[in-house]
């Protein structure tokens, strides 16, 4: 009995004392203006080598703290949320789909990073205002599975219009545009291509020939998708699927041991080009730490970490691609793109139109 | 005279009890949920109720409304007819394996729905095993659905029906088949209404999950399926239409509001106190056919329905390159961690001890406030109350902790603490519904004979209640344990990347292409499954050790 009364007073005293406790460091961590901590809020894509986190801990003198706010969406969108009392100093991860509402939102500050002439004229955005950054890019593009199509001896399509023809009927598997962020990618994509009056046609032909859609990424490739991993485990039988073009590479990065090519092809003419950006959040308590924490994420040594370890491709135009990606997954020459503003302007509408033409 | 300042000394002693779970709920539910709801539906300082009309008005939100509350009901209906022969079974036969099998069905209470997806899809889906059987393909198909909300909840009602089942004498029904009541006579006029309160709130909890369900609906159900909690979802994380969110909340509030009120009404006319004895002594060996067919039955459809699925993210934890999955995981060069992923094991682990301790804690003062039923109207309402975090979305408490704790001495957004935390709101309801049944069925007399005896409040409640819920603790210590272990959506937004929990991180795994990276996430799940089950038999083993005490 006295083990059992002892076990509950230390239990309510634990839970007393975790509860008071955590009022007091969650006051320290924010110890205003001459933090020596910087604070990246991000998406939960995040991710970047030891050694070059370190290198800018040491050159900088700050230390980096990183906060991963759920998928790109949320976290744009919980970051404008807390725009008055944010999280952090730098917000990493709008692309040119949301950035539009992060913008019009007030979410960033001016600053113009150092090295700001690096950058490859084609991903510089918002004027002379220098709110955001652009840190990556990455393309949405259609992933064929090498051997499916071998077997058969049936050439892979290339092309939007390709999708559409009799051979590829029931091969392709999609995401959900509404709720996924390659699925809006390969939608915007072919608003690009056939523009505002073709694209419902074109998804009409599309859903014709058999797409199927799945509700994530996730579902798509893992299940769907007979070149991965999962869809061999799970008896898969669509050899089509959207997903990205450094998806190849990495397939090639994560398989013990690693092939001498790729098992996945990129469908070179259906792809969409999603740019990532970064800025220096309004409110951001140590702002000097964050206005470095930018020019790193610029600088050469982060732009080449960046590819191995999100998959992403570097926009400075002096930055050397890793081997893998160049030998297995080439960036698209001339992917489908989109200005932010528009996407803004639409994208409501568009994903409206396409979930009452597809999924009903 | 004295009897009146006994009732209000002991009505003084109840709110004293309650108001740490009440400021609990007030400080991390009440607030942060209405701070969201007030952010979407307040624009320039006025209200904009009249969003409410014009969301009510669209015929799609009734849709979902609609599809929403039928599809909860039938996966209720359908959990109670297949669990409760199961929680019959666990609670009154002694078979080999029965501690490791009670263990194991409660594992898919902790996989996140990713994984589950895949592993259902294997049962119901292309090359599964009912299309390899009879060509039956069910994905896509509000079947999967329904029979995937089966898989998850079958622990909730063999642990929270089959726990009293286990207490109560069965020498009472044999007394009544003694003076000539038929086998099914017997049952129904003596252990039925015994057991209605307990099946009440299994199917109250099973209810709220369904109708609360996300994952699942998402995943096997496609894109065409959409519950409210989707909906909310899709406007608060995609649209940011805040004030379509805010409208959606309300009206699964209300939803939740009424079946919960519904509810109390009907439980609070059936509970009565029972007498409980040891589980121990309750249990026996199947006799005759007709046990032997059921004992059959059930672990057949306990088989098929729950350890094949599981099964099969075992096999292709190991399919195709042996223990290398495992190997990988101790490595710290994958890139898509800055740790080793095996690491997620330490920190998970951590996270559920909190976790469950502020559940125990909230919960257990909670239930001990509540017990007695003659309390008044207040007491009855926070009952009810208690329910409500598992009626809503996790996506509006994680922006609500956002925008409502941010300011000292509550800026707890950079603080580990929220996890556990966020994880305990949904596994304090799982504590009071185990325990109140069991502590409200604790006949008073014997609290009153205690008093007579000269002891004190405290002891009374030591030595009669305790040892008889004790049982009912460790239950729902279990599960709020298990619910913390496999709890996603608060924890995703506020792991940090170098300390990513189990789910988190097997939802990392599967967020990239690559074979390493999918056969990572398959073993990383089959140890959390092995880190639940053997939680869980430990727990079971606390038990035993002190039956004595019956």
């Amino acid at each position: 009995m006295s083990i059992t009364k002892k076990v509950t007073i230390l239990a309510v005293g634990l839970g007393l004392v975790t509860v008071s406790a955590c009022g007091s460091s969650g006051g320290d961590d924010r110890s205003g203006g001459g933090s020596k901590t910087v604070t990246l809020v991000s998406h939960n894509s995040w991710a970047a080598s030891e050694e070059v986190v370190a290198a800018f801990e040491k050159e900088s003198g700050y230390k980096l703290k990183v906060l991963e706010d759920g998928d790109a969406g949320q976290a744009v969108n919980k970051a404008i949320l807390t725009k008055d009392n944010p999280q952090g100093d730098v917000f990493f991860g709008v692309d040119n789909t949301l950035l539009s509402r992060a913008l019009d939102n007030g979410l960033f500050q001016s600053y113009e990073v150092k090295d700001a002439d690096s950058i490859l004229p084609e991903y510089r955005v918002d004027g002379g205002e220098h709110r955001v950054t652009p840190v990556d890019t990455g393309d949405v593009c259609v992933n064929y599975d090498k051997e499916w199509f071998a077997e058969r001896k049936l050439t892979p399509p290339r092309t939007f219009d390709d999708l559409t023809e009799p051979e590829y009927k029931n091969l392709l598997v999609v995401e959900n545009a509404s709720t996924s962020s390659p699925g809006l990618g390969f939608l915007l994509g072919t608003v690009a291509e056939y523009g505002d009056d073709g694209w419902t046609d074109y998804w009409k032909k599309l859903k014709a020939n058999g797409v199927k859609v799945a509700d994530g990424w996730e579902q798509a490739y893992n299940e769907e998708f007979t070149g991965s991993a999962g869809g061999k485990k799970a008896k898969a039988d669509r050899p089509l699927v959207v997903s990205y073009a450094s998806s190849p590479p990495a397939e090639v990065i994560y398989a013990d041991p690693r092939p001498d090519t790729a098992p996945t092809g990129v469908a070179e003419g259906t792809c969409f080009r999603q740019v990532e950006y970064a800025g220096l959040l309004s409110n951001a308590k140590n702002p000097e730490g964050g206005k470095a924490l930018l020019d790193f994420l610029v600088g050469k040594r982060f732009q080449e970490d960046m590819p191995l370890n999100m998959f992403v491709y570097p926009v400075r135009e002096d930055a050397r691609v890793p081997a893998e990606f160049t030998e297995f997954g080439p960036q698209a020459k001339d992917p489908r793109t989109m200005a932010p503003a528009k996407i803004a302007d639409h994208r409501d509408q568009w994903v409206k139109s396409w979930t009452s033409l597809v999924l009903k | 005279m004295s009897r009146t300042a006994a009732g209000w000394r002991g009505n003084a002693a109840r709110l004293g009890l309650m108001a740490v779970p009440v400021a609990f709920f007030a400080v991390f539910f009440a607030y942060p949920v209405a701070a969201i709801v007030a952010r979407g539906l307040k624009a320039e300082g006025t209200w904009q109720l009249g969003r409410i009309g014009e969301v009510l008005a669209q015929s799609d939100v009734r849709q979902v409304l609609w599809f929403t509350t039928w599809q909860a009901l039938a996966s209720t209906a359908l959990t109670l007819l297949i669990a409760l022969p199961g929680a019959y079974v666990f609670a009154r036969f002694e078979f080999p394996g029965k501690q490791v099998l009670r263990a194991v069905v409660t594992v898919p209470f902790v996989l996140p729905t990713v994984v589950v997806g895949t592993a259902f899809m294997a049962l119901v889906g292309r090359g599964g095993l009912l299309d390899e059987l009879w060509g039956l393909r069910l994905d896509t198909t509000v079947w999967a659905i329904l029979l995937a909300h089966v898989f998850f909840n079958y622990a909730v009602v063999v642990r929270t029906v089959g726990g009293l089942w286990a207490q109560l004498d069965p020498r009472q029904e044999e007394a009544a088949r003694v003076l000539g009541a038929s086998r099914f006579a017997a049952w129904r006029t003596v252990t039925l209404p015994a057991l209605a309160p307990a099946v009440a709130a299994a199917a109250l909890m099973v209810f709220l999950f369904t109708f609360t369900s996300f994952g699942v609906v998402q995943i096997l159900g496609g894109p065409t399926f959409s519950t409210l909690e989707v909906e909310i979802y899709r406007q608060t994380s995609e649209i940011f239409d805040l004030s379509t969110a805010a409208v959606l909340t309300m009206i699964q509030f209300v939803a939740v509001g009424a079946i919960l009120a519904l509810h109390a009404w009907t439980v609070r006319r059936r509970e009565t106190a029972l007498r409980l004895v040891d589980a121990s002594v309750t249990a026996r060996r199947p006799r005759g056919a007709g046990q032997w067919a059921l004992l059959g039955g059930v672990v057949a459809t306990v088989g098929v329905l729950l350890l094949l699925p599981l099964a099969v993210l075992v096999e292709r934890s190991f399919a195709g390159a042996g223990l290398g999955y495992y190997r990988a995981l101790t490595r710290g060069d994958g890139g898509v961690f800055l740790v080793p992923p095996i690491e997620a094991v330490g920190n998970s682990l951590q996270y559920a001890v909190a976790a469950t301790a502020i559940a125990v804690v909230i919960g257990g003062l909670a239930s001990v406030a509540l017990t007695r039923r003659d309390a008044g109207r207040l007491v009855r309402g926070f009952d009810a109350l208690l329910m409500l975090p598992l009626g809503v979305s996790a996506v509006t408490v994680g922006f609500g902790f956002l925008i409502a704790l941010d300011e000292p001495p509550l800026d707890l957004r950079a603080s580990w603490i929220l996890v556990p935390l966020a994880q305990a709101l949904v596994g304090v309801p799982f504590v009071v519904r185990t325990m109140l049944p069991v502590l409200r069925a604790v006949d008073v007399r014997l609290r009153e004979a205690a008093a007579v005896l000269g002891a004190s409040p405290w002891r009374a409640w030591r030595e009669v209640d305790l040892p008889m819920v004790r049982r009912a603790l460790l239950i729902a210590a279990g599960f709020a344990f298990a619910v913390s272990l496999g709890e996603f959506g608060a924890t995703v937004f506020i792991a940090r990347p170098e300390n990513p929990t189990l789910p988190v991180a097997v939802a990392r795994l599967l967020g990239r292409p690559g074979d390493l990276n999918y056969g990572q996430a398959m073993a990383l799940s089959t140890i959390l499954m092995i880190v639940c089950a053997v939680a869980l038999l430990v727990l079971e083993r606390l038990r035993t050790d002190r039956t004595g005490e019956f």
